[in-house]
């Protein structure tokens, strides 16, 4: 990491790094029974590891995160996804802490996917790739920390399906971890979130250029499929004020022409997030890490605590009013389960208006509570 | 007032090693000198800068209305509950005493006393009692209820509630020096430490 004074704010240049975790020699096995040969994890890290180990911080990303959560790439204009909460001062504070942030299993961000070449074919793995379970995710972040040389992260914090791989993590291996902050996520997916996403997943699947998801070797990809599960997905990452608040029913040139096109400003919003989208994102790991999220339900095992009980992580669990994707329901169902095992459990419900999208936000008492929360734990680590 | 006070006779009652829910638990700072003392616990807290200043002191704590979301909390979850001078500010204490009695067999409960002597006082002057155990104005105060110890203790009887100890506290919430002889006119506030007959 380094500092570059150019234009007035202080710019941290990162980069990403990529890491062979699982070869011939040591294969992934996913949850599935899935076999990978070769898995790529691409990572960032922020801050300088202490002599002693102990403070190491995991970024878990949501669904369509990647490794960059904070700095500026080199010649970029704009920050990690995570910027606002990661940096020198911020509340996670690279300074003081060793920050490790990196792209998902399943992922197509430097990480292996299903869009990654089978090294049995030399063809991308298509619907080859195994089916992905947030464990899964969990055993290749704890592979990173044996590569990095980090056996106890001072704590994992993670939002949305980020949070979730920070649950999964502190309940089935409680030793790795000190410190657990899970922001506007759910031990389990309602039937209304399972059936956004299978609606997000039939608009890539029908696309006529999904080929069964061997779209790669046909030379194209389910560009519709996948902006409209974007744009739809959008709409439940916003709450209905945001929506009002951002756009209303504002015309997007100065006034409604009455077509079929795009009419109202946010028809406009929602092109734009959608085609946006397609060139960061990939329809096949859009399915994978979709589904993984819809199979998640941590504490369907009577036995889900057991671990953790014996060894306690300290839990920081947050929602946010407006949020109905994720909603302070499903926050405070992990919090009775936690609570209820007598595990030290901190819960707040910060008000905001953005809905889902607060967790990206910098406002101003959810970043003031990680703060507090990380302050504490830098005394006690 | 100097909460310090009532705090050092909580400590004192709460045994070694229990698991502790605080009910209004303000900064954290009762929890933390429980915690000091092998206990574990909770804290409840609403008022978002207290909740900010009991978590960056290590106090675990869930941001929730006393009022109406102690369904949260789970039958027997906790050894002692603690309700240190919010229980006059709840909309229905009955409801609130009935939770605290499903939450856990043992109970700190303590509450200002209207009828305290000065306050008598201010009464018969034809104004509002305005003490160091209610320090409020009429009109910006978040005291609902008022009552004396007299009318007290036989709520706590009809929500099933034994008392153990009435400890009569002064203005500076140290245990009174008169002890139990005439509370009802000397307590500035009394605390209790009551069990659930069940």
């Amino acid at each position: 990491m380094s500092e570059t004074r150019d234009n007035g704010p202080v710019h941290w240049t990162v980069e990403t790094q990529t890491a062979r975790l699982f070869d011939d020699s040591r294969p992934l096995v996913t949850s599935s029974g899935g076999v990978l040969h070769e898995v790529d994890v691409a990572f960032e890290t922020y801050g300088e590891l202490n002599s002693d180990r102990s403070n190491a911080v995991y970024i878990c990303h949501a669904l369509t995160g990647d490794a960059h959560a904070a700095g500026y790439h080199a010649g970029a204009s704009r920050p990690g996804w995570w910027d606002n909460l990661i940096g020198p001062g911020k509340p996670v504070d690279t300074d003081r802490w060793f920050v490790v942030a990196s792209n998902l299993l399943g992922g197509c961000s430097g990480t292996t996917g299903p869009s990654s070449t089978n090294p049995a074919t030399g063809k991308p793995y298509g619907l080859d790739f195994p089916l992905l379970s947030v464990s899964d995710f969990v055993a290749v972040h704890r592979r990173l920390g044996e590569h990095l040389g980090i056996e106890t992260w001072a704590a994992a914090v993670g939002g949305s399906l980020g949070g979730m791989q920070v649950l999964d993590w502190a309940l089935s291996h409680p030793q790795d971890l000190r410190n657990a902050v899970i922001v506007a996520a759910s031990s389990r997916l309602t039937a209304q979130n399972i059936a956004f996403s299978a609606v997000g997943r039939h608009a890539i699947m029908r696309d006529s250029q999904f080929h069964d998801g061997r779209f790669h070797e046909h030379g194209t990809s389910p560009d519709r499929g996948l902006s409209v599960a974007r744009m739809m997905a959008h709409i439940t990452y916003l709450s209905e004020e945001a929506f009002a608040e951002k756009f209303g029913r504002q015309a997007q040139s100065r006034e409604l022409t009455r077509n079929f096109g795009v009419d109202f400003a946010v028809e406009s919003y929602l092109e734009y997030q959608g085609q946006r989208f397609l060139s960061r994102f990939d329809a096949l790991s859009y399915l994978y890490l979709s589904r993984a999220m819809d199979y998640f339900d941590v504490f369907a095992d009577p036995d889900a605590l057991a671990l953790v009980t014996e060894d306690p992580v300290n839990f920081l669990v947050m929602s946010f009013d407006s949020d109905w994707r994720y909603s302070t329901k499903d926050s405070r169902r992990i919090v009775r389960h936690l609570e209820g095992a007598r595990l030290p459990t901190t819960f707040r419900e910060i008000p905001s208006p953005w809905g889902h999208d607060s967790f990206l936000l910098e406002i101003e008492p959810y970043h003031a509570t990680i703060r507090a929360f990380l302050d504490r734990a830098w005394e006690r680590r | 007032m100097n909460a310090r006070a009532d705090y050092d006779l909580i400590t004192q009652l709460v045994p070694e090693r229990s698991r502790v829910l605080d009910l209004g638990c303000g900064d954290g700072e009762l929890l933390r000198r429980l915690m000091d003392k092998g206990c574990t616990g909770t804290g409840v807290e609403i008022e978002p800068d207290q909740v900010l200043k009991a978590i960056r002191s290590g106090v675990s704590v869930i941001e929730l209305d006393i009022d109406h979301q102690l369904d949260e909390f789970g039958d027997d979850s906790y050894d002692v509950v603690i309700l240190s001078r919010t229980l006059q500010a709840v909309h229905k204490p009955m409801e609130v005493l009935a939770q605290i009695r499903r939450i856990a067999v043992h109970a700190v409960v303590s509450m200002p006393n209207f009828v305290q002597w000065r306050n008598r006082l201010r009464l018969l002057r034809g104004r509002m009692p305005i003490s160091e155990d209610l320090p409020f104005e009429w009109f910006d105060t978040p005291n609902l209820h008022y009552t004396s110890i007299k009318d007290l203790e036989p709520l706590f009887a009809t929500m099933g509630f034994k008392i153990d100890r009435r400890i009569p506290l002064d203005a500076k919430g140290h245990a009174h020096r008169a002890g139990n002889l005439g509370a009802n006119l000397l307590a500035s506030s009394a605390l209790y430490l009551l069990h659930a007959d069940r």
